[in-house]
């Protein structure tokens, strides 16, 4: 068996405005051959108006076990959140 | 009236060649060397049926004889067809259809491109179409060629075979007729001598990125346009016409 | 399903009492209705029993391009023509989603393709009966999407996330599958004498197999319990064969058709029909490896692959040379 094309990751503005998302990945033997494939195997139905495409082993994670301390510290932040203050009715939108 | 007969004969010769070539790619599908690909091929297939439906029902309405792309597509026989011989040559291996498809590509942007501006809205309007798609798939197939033309000893030699092989079957797409000539002094059609530069100057550009030669034979074959074929076209049409042949009363 | 008899660990779902804390705490996750991710902690059996089962998937929707493929080049308009084909590509593409959910857990698809092309991995015992007629590629639309739709719409619930969100994808697309499949053969029905009895003779023909592709008998099914505890299972293979049944009879009556079982019957009792097991001997042969186009497939994939390897190996070839890591490329751009 001859070495496997990269596999890459896929991200696809779905409309101007939007963010990319993670849509799926694919194989590839380089990062501009990757946008081709990204673009006949996932947008076969005008799902997009931009590609990225990154190698999977590029990636930098955190890893599951981090979970607790990373994300569970911002918990009890409810003051970052607008819902903490109390605005009287008469104010008016705000 | 002879001006709508040349129109009428250009219009097949434009569906037929996307016709059959887009038959000749949909013969890979599920059988590719990667999925990737089977799912980029599908997609250049889907292109060239659409283009054929466009160009055969304009040219069954410029006949006037009340038949559509269908009836055009599935109930003519070999000697009124009017592609040219190149889409009609057998698949070969992935690289031979890639450098076929290639050859075709940069002949079908360069026509298309100048059609965009043709004297004929209908023309004009579906040039437009095509052209964005014939823009990808040239620009696909030529990257390909490079990259198996610079790949590796045996990808370079199967390239080269590829290229040989279909070399003589190039000329075709530039040979002007008197239907030709008619249609480009009307402004319906670009002087392909013009689209015979550009077609040059993609290829030699192409070609000498993928490391290749381009053969020295100067023969080229010619018949296609005018319903002289290969005889594989008329294997192409028993299969793709079986059951509007077998079942003609039946419709689907 | 495109899944039918995947083997779990062996050891079938664990008590709550035998399990070590670390297993309780990701059943109670599953039971939650989180999803796993691919870098959390799983039992090793839940990561084996998902690669076979998403890799079974993804294969059985790329042998599943060779049945409908066959009518490409002859599909009888080109509207069909282009349908079809775009069709074919989105198994394609389903195979090519699957096989990424798959690679999540540490499989890489050369691996898997290599564990099709030995014959060591199953794909589904539908596609090796042959498209004998037009109406096939009806009845395949119809039937055999309309049952593999009815596992799939499930699976979107799935525990592990990849895989439920390659469901979900699918599901987007398949949508049209079984309406075009109706569509031909709705088609075919109201047509000449010659079109009604190829679409009998579909019918003929694909009712057991695709009866078949829930998979045996929950009694005969060992698997499923554990499967289900995990979520990678989520309806047993006798509801979902029921219900299918109960879907199709009213579709087939609109169309004429006549279901091949003679003891199919509605039963006021239980709400639903009764019908004829599908010869489960003949399923066994064909997942074996002795149905009529086993052979036939497999020649077809394991020729593209072996015949596309210098085109893959061009490839790699060339990016290697090309890529911007390479330093005699690196100075020739300074």
């Amino acid at each position: 068996m001859s070495r496997e094309w990269p596999l890459w990751e896929v991200f696809i503005r779905g409309q101007h405005g939007l963010s990319h998302r993670h849509v799926g990945s694919l194989h590839a033997p380089d990062a501009e051959m990757a946008i081709r494939n990204a673009r006949d195997v996932y947008t076969r139905r005008n799902e997009g108006v931009s590609i990225w495409v990154v190698k999977a082993v590029d990636i930098t994670a955190t890893s599951p076990g981090e979970k607790g301390p990373l994300f569970e510290p911002s918990n009890d932040k409810i003051y970052r959140h607008p819902t903490f203050f109390n605005i009287p009715d008469e104010v008016g939108a705000m | 009236m002879k001006a709508d007969s040349d129109l009428f004969e250009f219009l097949l010769r434009m569906g037929d060649n996307t016709l059959v070539l887009g038959h000749r790619v949909s013969e890979w599908c599920g059988h590719s060397p990667v999925l990737e690909e089977d799912i980029a091929l599908a997609n250049v297939a889907l292109d060239l049926i659409g283009q054929t439906r466009m160009w055969l029902d304009f040219a069954g309405d410029v006949e006037g004889k009340g038949r559509d792309a269908d009836a055009l597509a599935f109930r003519r026989d070999v000697w009124d067809f009017r592609n040219i011989l190149l889409v009609e040559r057998p698949n070969g291996n992935f690289g031979d259809t890639l450098m076929r498809q290639f050859l075709f590509d940069a002949w079908y942007h360069a026509i298309l491109s100048r059609l965009a501006g043709s004297s004929d809205d209908r023309i004009a309007a579906i040039a437009a179409k095509a052209v964005k798609e014939a823009a990808y798939h040239l620009e696909r197939s030529a990257d390909l060629v490079v990259r198996l033309g610079d790949g590796t000893t045996e990808s370079h030699a199967k390239m080269q075979a590829a290229l040989d092989d279909f070399w003589p079957y190039t000329g075709e797409m530039f040979a002007a007729d008197t239907i030709d000539t008619s249609l480009t002094s009307r402004g319906v059609i670009p002087n392909l001598a013009e689209v015979r530069d550009e077609w040059d100057e993609t290829v030699n550009r192409v070609l000498a990125d993928a490391t290749l030669e381009i053969p020295d034979g100067t023969y080229q074959h010619k018949g296609g346009k005018q319903g002289t074929h290969t005889e594989h076209l008329g294997h192409i049409l028993t299969e793709m016409q079986f059951l509007q042949r077998a079942y003609p009363d039946a419709s689907w | 399903m495109y899944a039918q008899v995947v083997e779990g660990s062996g050891k079938g779902a664990k008590a709550t009492e035998d399990m070590t804390p670390e297993e309780r705490a990701f059943q109670q996750k599953i039971d939650s209705g989180q999803k796993i991710e691919p870098k959390e902690w799983m039992p090793d059996g839940y990561r084996k029993t998902l690669i076979r089962q998403i890799s079974q998937h993804a294969h059985s929707e790329v042998v599943g391009q060779l049945p409908e493929g066959n009518w490409i080049t002859r599909a009888p308009t080109l509207e069909r023509k282009a349908i079809l084909l775009a069709k074919v590509q989105d198994e394609a593409g389903h195979g090519l989603y699957l096989y990424g959910a798959a690679e999540t857990l540490g499989i890489s698809r050369d691996e898997m393709y290599e564990q099709l092309h030995s014959g060591k991995a199953k794909y589904s015992s539908i596609f090796n009966y042959p498209t004998l007629n037009w109406a096939d590629i009806g009845a395949i639309g119809w039937l055999v999407d309309g049952a593999a739709i009815m596992n799939q719409v499930a699976l979107q619930r799935t525990s592990y996330g990849p895989y439920s969100r390659a469901m979900i994808r699918i599901c987007k697309e398949e949508s049209f599958h079984q309406r075009q499949g109706y569509d031909i053969m709705m088609k075919m029905c109201n047509g000449t004498e010659a079109q009604k009895a190829m679409a009998q003779d579909a019918m003929n023909r694909f009712w057991w197999p695709a009866l078949m592709m829930f998979g045996p008998p929950d009694a005969d099914s060992v698997h499923s319990a554990e499967s289900m505890a995990w979520k990678i299972k989520i309806n047993t293979n006798d509801e979902l064969r029921q219900k299918f049944v109960d879907q199709t009879v009213p579709q087939a009556e609109y169309l004429g058709l006549t279901i091949p079982d003679e003891n199919l019957a509605w039963n006021e009792e239980k709400g639903s029909y009764d019908f004829t097991d599908p010869d489960w001997d003949e399923f066994f042969q064909v997942i074996s490896g002795n149905g009529p186009c086993n052979a036939d497939r497999m020649r077809a994939r394991v020729r593209a692959w072996d015949d596309g390897e210098w085109f893959r190996d061009g490839l790699s070839a060339y990016a290697e040379k090309h890529s911007a890591g390479n330093t005699n490329q690196g100075v020739e751009n300074v």
